[in-house]
């Protein structure tokens, strides 16, 4: 685990935070939440150009100087059509960095772990730094490890669910489980699951929903990024125990005797 | 004489002997990020100028789109 910044791939980030472009409702406000979240690295997801391509593109409303863009193979299905779409990506000149998804139920959107597994470890084979997107159990993210991954990706919540992180405690064990960083990704709603997801110990959260679908995109981005933090701070400040009963704040000796 | 190809989902007939650079001027692509695949192969960058197309090739471009997961 790192102390505060997040190392992947050899790159060290200083932001914890890693947000998407996807379903904004403007590309100015996707432009202004990046810059409100204070993310270093950005997903975009590899698609047909539309014809002819002199349209307007996302490109135009991301500073590449200054956020790593970091490709996903969103709507890949088999281990095949993820690899293949990585091999576009790093053509395309984005580098080797890949957040790794093979889906396995369309209404969940859970990954199929055996073809992520699979993918994981052509790609890391062939020199790519994979981030693979995968479910919250420990077995599956020691696999992935063991396979190359640098890092390990468990989802919260199902993805764009908003429900937070459903199983923390299997996150914690995932923690204790493997060495490379951990990243919450899918299912952060609002800023509490952020900064719960940072309370476990996580290395960093990527979202994309939570911010997108948010009433005020740019408020909501500046939240997660304050969010981020402080449980990154709580997390290093070594909280309290949860006990079952109280224990007094106040001291029981000098309290004045009021009986008559 | 023309050759019919897929591109990106939609045929459309092209001279024979175009090649993948070609074809990218043709339809105003921007070249920064972009990346074609051939009948399910990435082509390199450093073959588009002598890579040529044949009839019934499927041919993809792509470029990044907004997204953040499936």
């Amino acid at each position: 685990m790192y102390d505060t910044n997040l190392i992947i791939g050899g790159k060290e980030f200083t932001s914890q935070l890693i947000v998407g472009t996807g379903k904004y409702s403007t590309l100015p406000i996707m432009r202004d939440a990046h810059e409100a979240s204070g993310a270093e690295i950005v997903t975009i997801a590899v698609r047909r150009v539309s014809l002819p391509g002199t349209g307007e593109s996302i490109l135009d409303y991301i500073d590449t100087k200054r956020y790593t863009l970091l490709p996903n193979t969103a709507g890949c299905y088999t281990a095949d059509e993820a690899i293949r779409t990585c091999y576009l990506a790093r053509e395309a000149g984005l580098g080797e960095l890949v957040k790794l998804e093979v889906i396995g139920d369309q209404r969940t959107l859970f990954p199929d772990v055996m073809g992520l597994l699979e993918a994981t470890k052509t790609l890391a084979r062939e020199g790519f730094t994979v981030m693979p997107y995968t479910n919250d159990d420990p077995v599956m993210a020691k696999k992935l490890q063991d396979a190359g991954a640098a890092c390990v990706m468990p989802l919260g919540a199902p993805i764009g669910s908003g429900l937070g992180i459903r199983n923390p405690y299997n996150i914690k064990i995932i923690l204790e489980t493997v060495t490379v960083p951990v990243i919450v990704d899918a299912g952060v709603g609002t800023a509490s699951d952020a900064a719960i997801a940072m309370e476990l110990g996580c290395d960093g959260v990527l979202m994309n929903t939570a911010i997108a679908g948010a009433q005020d995109a740019v408020s909501m981005a500046r939240a997660m990024k304050l969010a981020v933090e402080a449980g990154r701070l709580a997390y290093k400040s070594g909280r309290i125990g949860k006990k079952l009963y109280a224990t007094a704040s106040s001291p029981l000796e000098g309290l004045p005797d009021w009986t008559s | 004489m023309s050759v019919t190809i897929t591109v990106n989902g939609k045929t459309m007939d092209v001279e024979p002997g175009l090649t993948v650079d070609g074809l990218l001027t043709l339809l105003k692509v921007k070249r920064e990020y972009t990346a074609v695949a051939v009948n399910r192969e990435v082509t390199p960058r450093s073959d588009y100028a002598t890579a040529k197309l044949s009839e019934g090739d499927k041919v993809e471009i792509v470029r990044p789109m907004g997204g953040g997961a499936s």
